[in-house]
């Protein structure tokens, strides 16, 4: 099976680490992958902040990138719901439904595509696991506490795979880190009190590592548990995934 | 509410007072538990949410049509039924049946409406007196605030501060906290009010076009103790409160305070059809900007809102930003996609308030898209000029750069020769990010380099 791998631009730049892992992990289940190498971004910041129509340059960029790939795989479920809700070049409206569709968050492709039922990984820590509100409202990666409604959480099934894991609860299950885009910097204020309130309630759970399907709303987390001198690390989930 | 105010700013001084954001987000989170517990008592709730969500959305399809129903049903019931286009005529309307009555003073139940309308002012300038009698109403009255929420208006107060206020304005004892006392003279002071006052102002929470009728629904009978001792009853409701039949309540009546505070059924759930002997009752039909709002297709369904208060109570922004931050008459993620429709400038920072999490679309009992609606207001804002201008430049290079590969690569090593050689660049006072977080530690090399090196074509 060939993917062609989508590495959004802020893990590109800033996270490299959990491209790679991503890239490793896929390669071991036996997955071909290609890595469009002009590939920028999905055009989310702009999008979200009422600019859509400046995304244009972004869209048509990703459709040339991605245009015939039956599976497109990203480690960011908010970047994969970005193309799968607002991919709209006005010259390609064939490649762009295509793509539309063939968009996968890295844990759902895992979980519903190659169908893993056990990982080769060992992780022996305390883990928080933070559901990014755009991977699971958005993609519904896992249940969401508003609803009554079975639960099931995909980057939970997998997480449980890894040897020595321990996964803690948390008080707020599914509350939202707070970075929000542009928001985590229009909106300073609200934005780090509820990133504060995230980190909190996992450091009084003990966890020693955060992990997120989601790089963007760990960073504003990592940056305030540097700011706190925090012991607590984060890590892209394809990292521990990948781990041994 | 007309100025400069904005979400972020305001937001920004709720916060110098973290315990009290602490305590503000605790009492909410409390009420969106108790909302938890009662809809897992219901083994039907999803499909509940949907039937009331076709219902409304029939409603708004064929709006006119039921708006004549009901107004034919209500005046065979001997209820004068009035229009009102704006805010204006509906203060008006309300001015001209007290002036004709020959009243000054008038007692009032909860009615969002009427805050919308800002009507207590307008009356207040044409001397005559108004009291809140919903509690929580009341209080922020005594206070000289606006509601900061539509279920719990006065949310945003402590006890300790309600016990000042009524100390200074219903005597009680300085220092006086106790919620049973303070309650028990609440109660003494508005039986007083609802023995004297000769004309009573209600909300409307649904409007039934099959009978004429209307549902008011309160906790504290507050409502029924003004109308039934009154000689003039008005009622005032936004054209979108009907439903089709009365068994139609039977759905969102379940629905209603179950999302509003996890209670089963508000206390007091009270039918009005026809005056009682000499008793003049009057309904105001007030469209005041939601015909418009019924025009845009993207936006039209947030009139299928039945007020609960559900989305600011699970939302995270509200919680820590509290309503007043909103600067308009409904906070939260529903007011911030009513409000854009009635001023786009005024509230064009509104649909910005939030991250987009979507926990106010999961919890809506009528399944607007909320979180779907503050996306698109934001193209529209933005498309219409009123968006931020210093951000627009900011987009446009950020569009260049990442509309193009090799202005992207070399941004991204800039960026990370900055953090790694010139922190100070970037970690200062004037990067809002810095304020509370560290920068990203940058790594050696961007994906594509190591990409490039260690999978070689």
């Amino acid at each position: 099976m060939t993917v062609a791998l989508f590495v959004p631009c802020y893990i590109n730049q800033f996270y490299p680490n959990a491209a790679i892992a991503t890239l490793q992990l896929l390669e071991k289940l036996g997955v071909n992958v290609e890595y469009p190498l002009n590939q920028t971004c999905c055009g989310q910041p702009m999008a979200n902040s009422g600019y859509e129509n400046l995304a244009e340059g972004c869209s048509k960029l990703f459709t040339d990138n991605f245009e015939g790939y039956d599976y497109i795989v990203s480690p960011s479920g908010s970047c994969a719901l970005h193309i799968k809700e607002h991919l709209h070049p006005s010259d390609s409206p064939d490649a762009t439904k295509k793509i539309r569709k063939s968009i996968y968050e890295l844990s759902e492709f895992l979980t519903d595509i190659l169908k893993v039922e056990q990982l080769n990984a060992v992780f022996p820590h305390r883990v928080g696991l933070h559901q990014s509100c755009h991977g699971q409202r958005g993609l519904k990666l896992s249940q969401m506490t508003e609803l009554t409604a079975p639960p099931f959480s995909k980057p939970e099934k997998l997480l449980k795979m890894v040897k020595g894991i321990e996964l803690v609860e948390l008080s707020r299950k599914d509350e939202c880190c707070g970075f929000g885009g542009t928001f985590c910097v229009t909106e300073e204020a609200i934005s780090v009190k509820m990133g504060k309130d995230r980190i909190s309630d996992h450091i009084s759970h003990q966890a020693a590592y955060i992990t997120s399907p989601d790089m963007s709303c760990l960073m504003p987390m990592e940056g305030l548990l540097n700011r706190q001198d925090s012991a607590v690390k984060v890590l892209h989930i394809a990292e521990i995934l990948n781990s041994r | 509410m007309s100025n400069q105010k904005n979400h972020a700013e305001l937001s920004k001084i709720f916060n110098k007072d973290e315990d009290r954001v602490n305590w503000h987000d605790e009492t909410l989170w409390w009420v969106r538990q108790k909302r938890d517990k009662a809809t897992h008592a219901i083994a039907d709730w999803e499909l509940l949410r949907e039937l009331a969500s076709q219902i409304k959305n029939n409603v708004l399809s064929d709006l006119d049509a039921y708006l004549m129903q009901f107004e034919a049903k209500a005046a065979e019931n001997g209820i004068t039924v009035h229009w009102a286009a704006d805010a204006v005529e509906h203060n008006q309307i309300v001015k001209e049946i007290l002036d004709r009555n020959g009243i000054k003073q008038m007692v009032k139940s909860k009615s969002m409406l009427t805050e919308e309308c800002h009507l207590n002012d307008y009356l207040e300038e044409h001397g005559i007196d108004v009291i809140d009698s919903d509690l929580g109403e009341r209080i922020v009255q005594l206070a000289k605030e606006p509601p900061s929420h539509i279920v719990l208006p006065c949310i945003h107060k402590k006890k300790e501060e309600i016990g000042d206020l009524f100390h200074i304005h219903l005597g009680t004892e300085a220092g006086m906290s106790d919620p049973q006392v303070l309650t028990e003279t609440a109660r003494l002071h508005l039986r007083e009010v609802f023995l004297t006052r000769k004309a009573a102002l209600t909300g409307v929470n649904f409007a039934v076009a099959e009978t004429g009728e209307f549902v008011v629904c309160t906790n504290e009978g507050n409502a029924d103790m003004g109308a039934h001792l009154a000689d003039v009853h008005i009622a005032s409701m936004g054209v979108e409160k009907l439903i089709p039949e009365r068994k139609h309540l039977g759905v969102f009546l379940r629905l209603l305070t179950r999302s509003a505070t996890g209670q089963p059924i508000t206390t007091y759930s009270s039918h009005f059809k026809r005056p009682r002997k000499g008793q003049e009752m009057h309904i105001i039909l007030v469209d005041n900007g939601r015909s418009t709002q019924l025009g845009r297709p993207d936006f039209r369904n947030s009139l299928k809102c039945i007020r609960c208060g559900a989305c600011m109570n699970t939302c995270p922004v509200y919680r820590r930003s509290g309503g007043h931050s909103y600067h308009t008459a409904i906070a939260g993620p529903i007011g911030s996609i009513l409000a854009p429709n009635l001023d786009m400038k005024d509230y064009a920072d509104l649909p910005f308030a939030s991250t987009l999490c979507g926990s106010c679309t999961n919890v809506c009992p009528v399944k607007i898209d909320i979180h779907g609606q503050l996306y698109k207001w934001r193209q529209v804002i933005v498309e219409k000029g009123y968006g931020d201008r210093k951000k627009a430049a900011g987009m446009h290079v950020m569009d260049w750069t990442l509309a193009s590969p090799s202005l992207f690569n070399l941004a991204g090593k800039t960026g990370r020769w900055i953090l790694k050689y010139a922190p100070f660049a970037v970690n200062n006072s004037m990067n809002p990010w810095y304020k509370h977080r560290d920068m990203p530690k940058p790594p050696a090399t961007s994906f594509t380099e190591w990409f490039k090196t260690n999978r070689p074509k």
